[in-house]
């Protein structure tokens, strides 16, 4: 919502008034809320939109604005709230912890519902002066597309009176006609200053009423404060609102038009709660009701909206002929809600015994408040089109879906509705799609299981996905295969082809592929797969969709050029003349099986759970299978074996120089090198590949890099940064991309032997080589992140050098989703059980949270060194000298340590010391511990910096490691503090017109912190430098990590090389700060790369989001990158000052290349 | 009494025979162009509008904006929606209009197309935005040996042929020197609607990087003897076509633009002794010709124009096979110990 404000303000479209509104990006919702506060304050329209964690921090503002009685709206995509885990779905969590703080709230349940009440919303809060929430359900309604009916500019602009408006101003903080606000009060008068606004918030509701009733007037269409459907002289009656009304006034339907007495009342105006209102609108007849709340609240008596209707039965005497009120959860984190469901809760009203307290959707058998319902209930109508597309994020399936409903609802009677269901992973994600169409307004806000049309866009889902599970029985299956109508049977896993013979579908193909690449599409075959499915499901005649979809392709990618509609028009003309149907044989044929995670009953968790949610079967796991407190494994992403890549890369020994590059920057760990003794070498595989090590650290070792086939993305880096060319063929390096299918099965089997190699002797190498850290067991490993991530490098680095007792606080952002969203986590484990420890707690706190870890370790540590000199008499004065003082910066004294506290819990537990056990189960943190603080830019620069800042002045032993992109990547790339000047990103559409923070040198002001800025893709053996003198570091550590992203607008597979052009034009100059140098006297700022060699514009013509401007408005561009030139030359002009001498340390990447 | 220096070229009478060629540093810039104009240029090429190139772009910029789009929950895009992206032709076309009203020479369009569709789709865009004719750049590089030189040639005439429907505006062909019977591939081309033929192409000839072991392109600036191509082409030609012909390539000084007039030529275009000496060397080129013109006692440039072509000249042969012969008989004659091959 935001961001299209922010585009249309970009565009100069103007509002009702005849002005563009202003919009401003600020550092996080708390800014955003303070700054609303004064825009109110001074007198202007203003609003807000935000979700879940931001509606926390928008809280103290919230108050103060209800407090001065000032009129906004704020728009919430209601959304989960963080507590054991983080989520970013939808339900009312969010909501319903303001509820307290004096505004006005309004419900929509349905996309139309949105539009119509945010217009009641604005025009309420002018007339009653209390300001107003909207909130509607987050993903179920804010991402669901659907067919509504738009308000016109000039029924929004009768709907706001130009007089409330200019009363607003009246009021507003003006030196002409001073006052004083925001005053300190006494107890003298607060109480009574408090109880001073009543009248205004009793008048909401009759306002409210009001606003609707001029709104049906102008429109049409009714809504009131509640609104009741069902049987006239229902006997049970469910009260709720949000998108879950939808899925109960279809079961409502179903059950009254079947005679039974059941009703809906939908809560629109939840605040203030008209207690009168809201009997007045439950039938007289209403003997049972039950509350459904999307929230929990934990020791309540119930949850908000039960408690609500509880004490309004009680104060107006209903609960006499109405005695039984339930109340109920559902549908938190967006967990299904359907009309089956509200079946059952009817049910059980009619129950003998209800739950009077019960949850719906899961299976509770801890507490056993579930409800379990009847899934075969159902509510779908024969005549509406049901289809579900399962597509790749890549293949456009989506956006495809998105101009299916649009291509219906705008051009036929018909309703369509589209919502999308996407993954957690960001490299191979795969998207489900799910789109009626319908003769009738569609309400049913719930995902389709009886669809009479499934495509499935991608043939090897077919192994990994129970794509059919959603199939009804006569259903049309379209599936994109590379096999044609007569060979396709046999390559259909047994259980797809079971499916198909018991549902009796209906099977057509069409290579998709081969078709898209004919029309120049590449793998992009969403216009290819949507002309098959208007030809197949006859929704419109086929030459008009065909017609409809080539307009759609206009508006969707008219701005990008005539070759992008050529091509996309060529796909839709040549996609039918490769579509076939296959005649089904009656017998199962195949010898494939679809791939299964669970492999056996009853083991450990990573069996019973995990393997369940990589099977798709998260739904059916029940309470007690999940930890109580958000505990889960780590090293769990060596599991999924996703298995995305095309390519991957091939080792050819004979040309490796073995310079470590490639493990390096790899950002899914997925290729490996390892040196082990010959002697350890046995059984070896045909085709595994070794060479001898050529360090002289590791006599009789060889070496072996070797790819993880099934979990390479195939981004292809590992190759570009290859420095290692053939001298007979010049494109051929030391790894080569070649296809996964011809080498799958020999390089499975060779990485499962390199697994079983013994790592290396941590003691033996040089790990302050880029290539001896590569020697190194990563202890991160199979993200989920992007394939190319710039990111995901630094982190496998920082786990291969001291992720064997390194405790992580993670930063709520792309880092934290690829590090911690289930179903697995690449956080792993070494042989011993070591690993890193994570944690994601918020966004805005991380470096705070991390401070936390390090302040509980020392704390710790100084109760143990207590406990340790305590009983000195039995461990002897020279074993506690070394254990508290001996040095612990390499691997060996690492090693050495942890030999020590070994030998001295034995020691422990035969003794019995008063204090030997305590001192046993603390001991272990006398190896050091390493606390790594890591997040991304939006956290260190914007809404986090505060807290960074702090942390920094402490003093404490921590490494705060910035993955800096220069945007909000995980959110789809807003500006931060971070983006460079001219760089194009949301929330700086027109080319961002300041400059970059320099976050470094305010850090290096401080004098105690190290600093570094590193960039791994242009001098690898500087970053492994900087990693080891910030670890080493006794104090606060600030490492910037120049992080390419696919924000950028760049080709990911260059993106490492590209970074040497970053470095070299002096946008992101290298450098190190060490206040131990100062400290010794000596120089402290090194600064580390050259001296800019090359202009930045040759850098921003590389990159899209700077190039983009260029195209968009080249007179802006030339001055911003002006701009930009002449912060590059006052930075670097500084920092040689600060530097005193320049000096560069050497480059392993042009090490190795000479 | 002063030289009559106008020429005609493509049915436009010039003002005289020194114009511009396509060159993105010259013809691309309009300070430059009227300075070029002010300097004496009687005509301007603009640079070529490559169709491979805008295609490239449009491409590159729909991949980077749909990467990763529509796959994720909480990052559905990750860049704003721009207003326009201005891809495609505009900005040529935008820069075509700007320099008909920046100068009054005539503006001439030029085009390299990769596409059927796009070779006329854009020449039908450079007619509508103004141009008083259009030069079609044309070069096949083929590396499949199956292709033979007729069916290139034949590539050649498809689409001047189809240019030529499609625009009334006066039409040329820039070509490279490298074809097998060039008088009777210009024949055809002219048959098949070219109104004048630039001789010749330079063609930007990739270099090898010895650090990245990768090919490069860099074009490198023509130098004067190049000058010598054109000037037998364009002798050899000059009696057989009914068509306008341009020279380019090694046109560095007042010499080359006499001996390509001599040849036959009725305009000569540069660009990298421009590049290399500025803009305003051609109005001392200008003077240069018109007093060697003057010194020679010709009244016009017409008069000169083709005077030495390959039927008016005295020793036509010079221009065969003799001429090399006849150069190694000298070279021999100087080194009379070598034995001669």
């Amino acid at each position: 919502m935001g961001e299209l404000s922010d585009a249309w303000s970009a565009q100069q479209r103007i509002n009702i008034f005849g002005t563009v509104p202003d919009v401003i990006e600020m550092q996080s919702e708390g800014g955003a809320a303070g700054a609303v506060h004064g825009s109110l304050q001074a007198g202007a329209l203003t609003t807000t939109f935000t979700a879940s964690q931001g509606l926390l921090l928008m809280i103290p503002n919230m108050y103060k604005i209800a407090g001065e009685l000032l009129p906004t709206v704020f728009h919430i995509a209601a959304r989960t709230l963080a507590t054991h885990a983080l989520s970013i779905f939808g339900d009312h969590s969010d909501v319903m912890s303001i509820r307290q703080a004096g505004w006005a709230m309004l419900a929509s349940n349905s996309v139309q519902e949105v539009q119509d009440l945010a217009m009641i919303s604005h025009a309420a809060t002018l007339r009653s002066r209390v300001p107003f929430i909207h909130f509607f359900d987050g993903f179920r309604t804010s991402h669901e597309v659907n067919k509504i009916e738009q308000l016109s500019r000039d029924e929004i602009r009768a709907m706001i009176e130009d007089d409330l408006v200019q009363a607003c101003r009246d009021r507003a903080m003006d030196p002409d006609k001073p006052v004083l606000r925001g005053s300190a009060q006494n107890p003298d008068v607060f109480f009574q200053a408090r109880e001073a606004c009543n009248p205004y918030h009793n008048a909401v509701p009759q306002i409210v009423r009001e606003t609707m009733q001029q709104f049906r007037e102008l429109t049409g269409r009714s809504y009131d404060l509640f609104e009741y459907v069902g049987a006239d002289d229902a006997e049970r009656v469910i009260v709720m609102m949000g998108s879950g009304a939808g899925a109960v006034e279809e079961a409502v339907s179903r059950l009254s038009s079947a005679g039974e007495k059941v009703g809906l009342v939908k809560v629109r105006l939840y605040r203030p709660f008209e207690t009168a209102a809201f009997v007045a609108a439950l039938p007289e007849s209403t003997r049972k009701v039950a509350v459904l709340d999307r929230t929990k609240e934990p020791g309540a008596v119930g949850e908000p909206l039960y408690q609500d209707v509880v004490a309004a039965l009680a104060e107006t005497g209903r609960l006499s002929s109405c005695p039984t009120v339930l109340g109920g959860r559902y549908g938190l984190s967006s967990k299904e809600f359907t009309p089956a469901m509200a079946s059952r809760i009817f049910e059980e009203l009619d129950s003998s015994d209800p739950k009077r307290h019960f949850t719906i959707g899961i299976v509770d058998d801890v507490t056993h408040l579930s409800l379990k319902w009847d899934p075969r209930f159902s509510t779908e109508e024969e005549d509406v089109t049901r289809a579900v597309f399962y597509g790749l994020g890549s293949d456009g399936t989506v956006g495809a879906s998105k101009n299916s409903v649009k291509i219906i609802g705008e051009n036929t009677p018909m309703y369509a509705q589209g919502y999308f269901v996407y993954d957690s992973k960001k490299a191979g994600s795969v998207t489900v799609s799910h789109v009626r169409f319908s003769p009738r307004p569609i309400q049913s806000t719930y995902l389709i299981d009886r669809a009479n049309f499934v495509a499935c866009h991608q043939f090897n889902f077919l192994e990994r996905i129970d794509v059919l599970t959603t199939a009804q029985p006569g259903a049309t299956f379209l599936l994109n295969s590379p096999y044609g109508p007569d060979e396709v049977w046999d390559k259909i896993p047994k259980e797809v082809q079971q499916q198909i013979i018991d549902k009796q579908l209906r099977l057509f193909v069409v290579d998709a592929i081969s078709v898209a690449q004919e029309a120049g599409m590449g793998m992009r075959i969403n216009t290819i797969m949507q002309t098959c499915f208007f030809a197949l499901s006859g929704v419109l005649p086929r030459d008009q969709a065909i017609e409809q979809i080539k307009e759609a392709i206009r508006k969707t990618y008219g701005k990008r050029g005539q070759t992008i509609l050529d091509r996309n028009f060529a796909a839709v003309d040549a996609a039918l003349t490769g579509l076939f149907e296959v005649q089904v044989p009656s017998d199962i044929t195949s010898t494939i099986k679809r791939i299964s995670y669970s492999h056996s009953e009853g083991a450990d968790f990573v069996q019973r759970v995990t393997s369940m949610l990589l099977d798709g079967r998260g739904d059916l796991l029940p309470v007690s299978a999940l930890p109580v407190d958000g505990t889960f494994p780590t090293d769990t992403a060596k599991i999924e074996k996703r298995s995305i890549a095309q390519e991957i890369p091939i080792w050819d020994g004979d040309i490796c120089i073995q310079c470590g590059l490639c493990t390096l920057v790899c950002p899914h760990a997925a290729i490996r090198s390892k040196a082990y003794p010959k002697s350890s070498v046995n059984g070896v595989p045909d085709g595994f590949e070794s060479r001898d090590w050529k360090g002289k650290e590791l006599p009789d070792h060889l070496l072996t890099i070797q790819v993880a086939p099934e979990d390479c993305t195939g981004c292809g880096i590992c190759v570009d940064v290859c420095p290692a060319k053939s001298k007979e063929v010049v494109k051929h390096k030391a790894i080569n991309m070649e296809p996964k299918l011809e080498h799958l099965d020999r390089e499975r089997d060779n990485f499962e032997y390199f697994l079983s190699l013994p790592e290396v002797d941590r003691t033996q190498i040089r790990t302050e080589t880029v290539k001896g850290s590569q020697l190194l067991q990563p202890l991160f490993e199979y993200s989920g992140a992007c394939a190319g991530c710039g990111e995901t490098p630094y982190l496998k680095l920082m786990s291969q050098l001291y992720g064997d007792r390194a405790l992580i606080a993670n930063a709520t952002g792309c880092s934290s989703i690829y590090g911690g969203n289930l179903p697995t986590t690449p956080w792993s484990a070494n042989s011993d059980g070591r690993g890193p420890t994570w944690n994601n707690s918020l966004f805005e706190d991380n470096a705070e949270f991390g401070l936390g870890l390090r302040l509980a370790l020392d704390q710790k540590r100084d109760h143990a060194e207590f406990l340790l000199k305590s009983i000195a008499g039995t461990v002897g004065d020279d074993a506690v000298r070394a254990i508290l003082e001996a040095p612990q910066t390499t691997e060996t004294e690492i090693l050495e340590q942890r030999k020590r506290v070994s030998g001295l819990k034995e020691q422990l537990a035969a003794s019995d010391e008063e204090y030997a056990g305590k001192l046993a189960a603390l001991a272990d943190v006398f190896v050091n511990r390493s606390v790594w603080i890591v997040g991304g830019d939006g956290w260190a620069y914007d809404i986090g910096f505060g807290g960074l800042d702090h942390v920094l002045t402490t003093g404490r032993n921590v490494n705060i490691l910035v993955l800096d992109t220069g945007v909000y990547s995980n959110t789809g790339g807003q500006a931060s503090k971070a983006t460079p000047r001219a760089a194009v990103a949301k929330f700086a559409a027109a080319g961002k017109p300041s400059r970059k923070k320099d976050l470094g040198m305010l850090a290096v002001s401080y004098g105690n912190v190290y600093v570094a800025q590193v960039a791994m893709g242009s001098n690898p053996a500087q970053t492994v430098k900087a990693f080891r003198e910030a670890e080493s570091y006794p104090g606060p550590s600030l490492l910037m990590a120049y992080s390419h992203c696919i924000a950028h607008g760049i080709d990911m597979t260059t993106a490492m090389t590209h970074q040497k052009t970053v470095v070299q034009t002096g946008f992101w100059p290298l450098f190190r700060y060490d206040p131990r140098e100062a400290n010794a006297g000596e120089q402290p700022f090194h600064l580390d790369s050259r001296k800019p060699s090359k202009p930045f514009r040759e850098l921003a013509m590389k990159e899209a989001r700077f190039a983009m401007l260029t195209r968009m408005d080249g007179e802006r561009a030339d001055l911003l990158l002006e701009q930009a030139q002449r912060d590059i030359d006052d930075q670097w002009r500084y920092y040689e000052q600060m530097a005193g001498v320049e000096r560069a340390i050497v480059n392993d990447f042009e090490e190795a290349q000479s | 009494m002063s030289v009559d220096l106008t020429t005609c070229y493509l049915g436009m009478p010039l003002c005289n025979p020194l114009a511009i060629a396509a060159c993105r540093p010259l013809t691309g810039d309009l300070d430059m162009l009227r300075r070029l104009e002010d300097a004496g240029a009687s005509m301007a090429v603009l640079p070529s509008l490559f169709e491979e190139q805008i295609e490239h772009e449009e491409l590159e910029i729909n991949r980077l904006l749909e990467f990763q789009t529509e796959s994720f929950a909480e990052a559905m895009s990750h860049f704003p929606e721009l207003d326009n992206y201005n891809t495609g032709p505009q900005e040529y076309l935008r820069h075509l209009e700007d320099a008909k009203k920046a100068v009054s020479i005539p503006i001439i369009g030029s085009l390299n197309g990769q596409s059927n569709g796009g070779w006329v789709r854009y020449a039908k865009m450079i007619e509508e935005a103004g141009a008083d004719a259009l030069e079609l750049n044309v070069y096949i590089v083929p590396t499949d040996p199956g292709i033979t030189s007729a069916d290139v040639e034949q590539r050649y005439l498809d689409l001047v042929s189809a240019v030529r429907q499609s625009v009334e505006i006066p039409l040329s062909v820039k070509f490279g020197p490298h074809i097998t019977s060039l008088p009777h591939f210009a024949q055809h081309l002219v048959a098949a609607g070219a109104d004048g033929l630039v001789l010749f192409n330079r063609y930007v000839e990739a270099d090898i990087d010895l650090e990245t072991l990768q090919f490069k392109p860099d074009l490198v600036l023509s130098n004067r003897h190049e000058a010598r191509v054109p000037i037998r082409w364009i002798a050899i030609l000059r009696d057989q076509l009914q068509a306008s012909l341009a020279a380019t390539s090694g046109i560095h000084r007042m010499q080359g633009v006499l001996k390509l007039l001599l040849a036959g030529a009725d305009v000569t275009m540069l660009a990298s002794a421009l590049l290399m000496k500025g803009p305003e060397f051609l109005s001392i080129l200008l003077e240069e010709v018109t007093t060697w013109l003057e010194e020679n006692e010709y009244q016009s440039v017409e008069q000169m124009k083709g005077s030495m072509s390959r039927s008016n000249s005295s020793n036509p042969g010079a221009l065969e096979r003799a001429n090399y012969m006849r150069a190694l008989i000298r070279y021999s004659a100087e080194y009379p110990g070598e034995p001669v091959a």
